[in-house]
């Protein structure tokens, strides 16, 4: 019999990637313009940082392109593990969950071509973020090497294996896995797995200091050094092959050897891949058919919050629980909670770290800078919490809008709950971490309270210009919460976000600025008129931030059709 | 109870409810017939309070669903076609949420819950996340979902699918009994043996116009049918596919 082309398997799939794409091109320039800008900045960022890096270690000798290679090995070796999470992650739903499987499955095509075709699907879902983030580091390696106008295509052909490589392993273990345990608890497990790996991986990278590679002075001798540039690298890790491919081409010592085992060694895993995939396929794809979680602890929410939330009226009480119940019953959305507490680890360890209290006036100074500054990098801590949980909150109604639409339920009740469910966690976390801070900071009371009011007032406008955003641009197709973030309303609510922290920075500062000048001249420090002034300013726009994205939001909730 | 007054729906220049008025009354049990893509679904929707109509107005009782959309949507249940479910939730924590938007709670609620889980057979399965639950067992729940607050009205789009006939047999003397008691039930449905069988006046929908409206003998006087079933009436004024062509597609493939 005929077999379709593995083209034709795929078709749905990019016929709807170009749909999608004549769609966006059919909404105007506005959203393409401003995600390539937003992607050019990061790409410039990202470059600038490494070639800054990478000239510095080229002007030391001998050991220059050691630390370049170590720092590459780096980069690959943590690429290649988010690349294995992620794909086992991804092989779930493209291999076992997906809707089309139904149809590819009971239709007449072979094992081969579904198994190629899912693991290009999950190459490409948990790759692609990875290799643009490559780009601008690979650049910055050929600018500065003069890797010359062959770089590009051989770090291309590098780089694609590398990316083979990972998936074919992730789809491996996820096949492994579901043929162990069902599909759906296997998703719940991986996702904490991956996200208490992930969260440990930005924790060790953190807490070893990794700065300490690019000031040498800071150990005790040249043996030191050399023993930290030595330690993680074996010679079996396919992105030490790389390093070596790469810097081998930079160095001008090219040897094909590193190039053809990663092509080899990728060869050779697709089709033990594909052998695996045939042997286990069938059976863990009918396990994944069953499983569901079925026994739930339901009183336990009734009797604790219930019990608090009793002085609300009924339908905001049970909205408010029903939320509640669905996140913590949703390991998917509770798990990302290990991220955050890493999130908040790290910052901690970095306010810590600062090299501040040397003299007693520029410690001041600084101080004050640093607990004043950290009011706008708090607020964007805040702001990606924000965007990860309250901003989808409204597009994860989409689907039962139908019973809400139809039922009594006032749509400021909705809004009201959605928002207060979202801002007094996130309120708690903005007055620890503030606190944590200034306390660590040993910041004087003006700025501790200037400190913890403004977060206030900055989470209760964050919150809302979260939920007023998500109105706006909801995503109500979309089921998987973590994708809302990333869609052009995520960018759009961060852009505006950024443009009220500065705001209110501004506004602030020149009130911060009058205390600061009165203690740098000894002077006692009063609060006049001027300085009154720029906070009724500060708090002007953190009100407007909160009341107008609300109250648009609920108008766009109102024209809402389904 | 129900009122439509020249209700239109408009998607761009694409008219999908086209002036339609009709009066369903208390006691009375209204079927709504029509080929795919007719506009029932539509009007359903904006009779729940889900869309908003292009013209016209929707009265529960006296009180404009859009106008006045809280009154109006007290006294209104509603079960559509295709139902999503909080995947999250017990079933008996769903019908507990359903009637909080509804404003009831206490004792009397918890006993309306048992009640019905016990009527459609889902007691053993209170406890369960809705997740775990097959696809009549989902439909079930949102039929229960649309009585837990005692409705006046339900409005209710295909109620039969994915019932197996037990439900949909308990589900056809709900309805009756609640019809009985004064209640008004305006439901869409393809099978028109269930139209036939338990609906006082139907209307026939097609292009979003209402081309047909009375009592299924009405409507056979009407067209001068003779004693036809609904089914042919359906295809008549609906213009229905035309046999040959079905049995050329059908063997197709010899």
């Amino acid at each position: 019999m005929n077999q379709p082309s593995l083209g034709h398997v795929l078709q749905p799939k990019w016929r709807t990637a170009l749909q999608r794409l004549r769609e966006e091109r059919a909404r105007g320039p506005g959203r393409p313009i401003a995600l390539a800008l937003v992607g050019a900045v990061f790409w410039l960022a990202a470059y600038g940082v490494l070639y800054r890096i990478l000239r510095y270690f080229r002007g030391v000798e001998e050991l220059g392109p050691l630390l370049a290679g170590k720092l590459l090995g780096l980069v690959l070796l943590s690429f290649v593990s988010i690349l294995v999470l992620s794909n086992v992650v991804t092989a779930l739903s493209s291999f076992f969950l997906a809707r089309d499987l139904d149809l590819l499955v009971s239709a007449p095509v072979d094992w081969l071509r579904l198994y190629l075709a899912k693991l290009g699907e999950t190459l490409l879902h948990s790759s692609w973020m990875v290799a643009l983030t490559a780009v601008p580091i690979l650049t910055a390696y050929g600018v500065i090497y003069h890797g010359g106008w062959l770089f590009g295509p051989y770090a291309v052909l590098t780089v694609f294996p590398l990316l083979v490589l990972p998936a074919v392993l992730g789809t491996a273990i996820t096949l492994v896995l579901v043929n162990i345990f069902p599909a759906r608890r296997t998703r719940d497990l991986l996702s904490i797995i991956a996200l208490g790996a992930a969260g440990g991986v930005v924790l060790l990278l953190r807490l070893v200091r990794p700065e300490r590679l690019a000031r040498p002075e800071g150990f005790r001798n040249l043996l030191d050094f050399i023993t930290v540039l030595r330690t993680p690298t074996s010679p079996y890790l396919p992105s030490e092959w790389a390093t070596q491919a790469i810097m081998g081409h930079l160095t001008g010592s090219l040897d094909p050897l590193p190039l053809a085992l990663l092509w080899t060694t990728a060869a050779a895993f697709v089709t033990l891949g594909a052998l695996l995939h045939r042997e286990l396929f069938a059976t863990g794809y009918t396990k994944a058919q069953e499983g569901a979680e079925r026994f739930v602890r339901g009183e336990f929410w009734r009797r604790t919050l219930g019990l608090v939330l009793r002085p609300l009226p009924v339908a905001k009480r049970e909205f408010v629980l029903k939320d509640i119940k669905l996140f913590f019953r949703d390991t998917t959305q509770w798990s990302q909670l290990i991220l955050l507490a890493v999130l908040v680890v790290v910052y901690l360890f970095n306010i810590k770290a600062l090299p501040l209290h040397r003299g007693e006036d520029v410690g001041f100074f600084y101080v004050t800078l640093v607990s004043f500054l950290n009011l706008g990098l708090a607020g964007f801590v805040l702001a990606s919490i924000a965007a990860r949980f309250i901003f989808p909150a409204v597009s994860l109604e989409g689907r039962h809008m139908w019973l809400l639409r139809s039922s009594p339920l006032d749509l400021r009740s909705l809004l009201w709950s959605k928002y207060w469910v979202g801002t007094l966690p996130l309120l708690v976390l903005a007055l620890v971490l503030t606190t944590a801070t200034n306390v660590l900071l040993e910041v004087r009371p003006f700025m501790m309270i200037v400190g913890l009011v403004t977060i206030c007032a900055l989470t209760l406008a964050i919150a809302a210009l979260a939920l007023g955003f998500g109105a706006l641009y909801p995503q109500f197709e979309t089921e998987n919460a973590a994708q809302i973030p990333t869609s052009f309303g995520g960018l759009v609510f961060m852009m505006a976000t950024i443009t009220l922290l500065g705001a209110v920075i501004v506004a602030l500062w020149q009130a911060v600025y009058q205390y600061v000048r009165a203690v740098y001249d000894r002077r006692v420090v009063v609060v006049g008129p001027d300085m009154i002034f720029w906070f009724v300013v500060a708090a002007a726009i953190c009100a407007a931030a909160t009341v107008l994205p609300l109250w648009v939001g609920l108008r766009r909730m109102e024209r809402f059709e389904f | 109870m129900i009122r439509l007054e020249n209700l239109s729906k408009l998607y761009g220049s694409f008219v999908a409810v086209d002036d339609i008025s009709l009066t369903v009354g208390r006691g009375e049990l209204y079927g709504f017939l029509g080929p795919n893509g007719a506009g029932k679904t539509t009007t359903l929707r904006i009779i729940a309070g889900i869309l908003r109509p292009s013209g016209g107005r929707v009265l529960i009782g006296e009180d404009d669903v859009h106008r006045n959309p809280l009154v109006a949507k007290q006294r209104l249940g509603f079960i559509p076609d295709r139902p999503f479910v909080y995947e999250k939730l017990t079933g008996a924590e769903f019908l507990r949420f359903v009637a909080g938007l509804y404003g009831q709670e206490g004792d009397g609620v918890e006993r309306r819950i048992a009640e019905l889980l016990e009527v459609f057979e889902l007691t053993s399965w209170r406890d369960e996340l809705v997740e775990a639950y097959s696809h009549g067992m989902r439909q079930k729940l949102i039929i229960s979902s649309a009585l837990v607050h005692r409705p006046a009205c339900i409005v209710v789009d295909e109620p039969m699918v994915g019932l197996d006939p037990k439900a949909a047999r308990l589900l056809k003397d709900i309805f009756r009994q609640f019809v009985a008691r004064g209640g008004t039930v305006l439901m869409s449905t393809h099978t028109l043996e269930v139209a036939e069988a338990m609906c006082d006046r139907v209307a026939i929908m097609q292009h979003g116009k209402i081309v047909a409206e009375g009592t299924v003998e009405a409507l056979r006087r009407q067209t001068a049918a003779g004693n036809v079933s609904l089914e042919e009436l359906f295809l008549r004024l609906t213009g229905g596919p035309r046999a040959r062509e079905l049995a050329e597609v059908l063997g197709g493939n010899e």
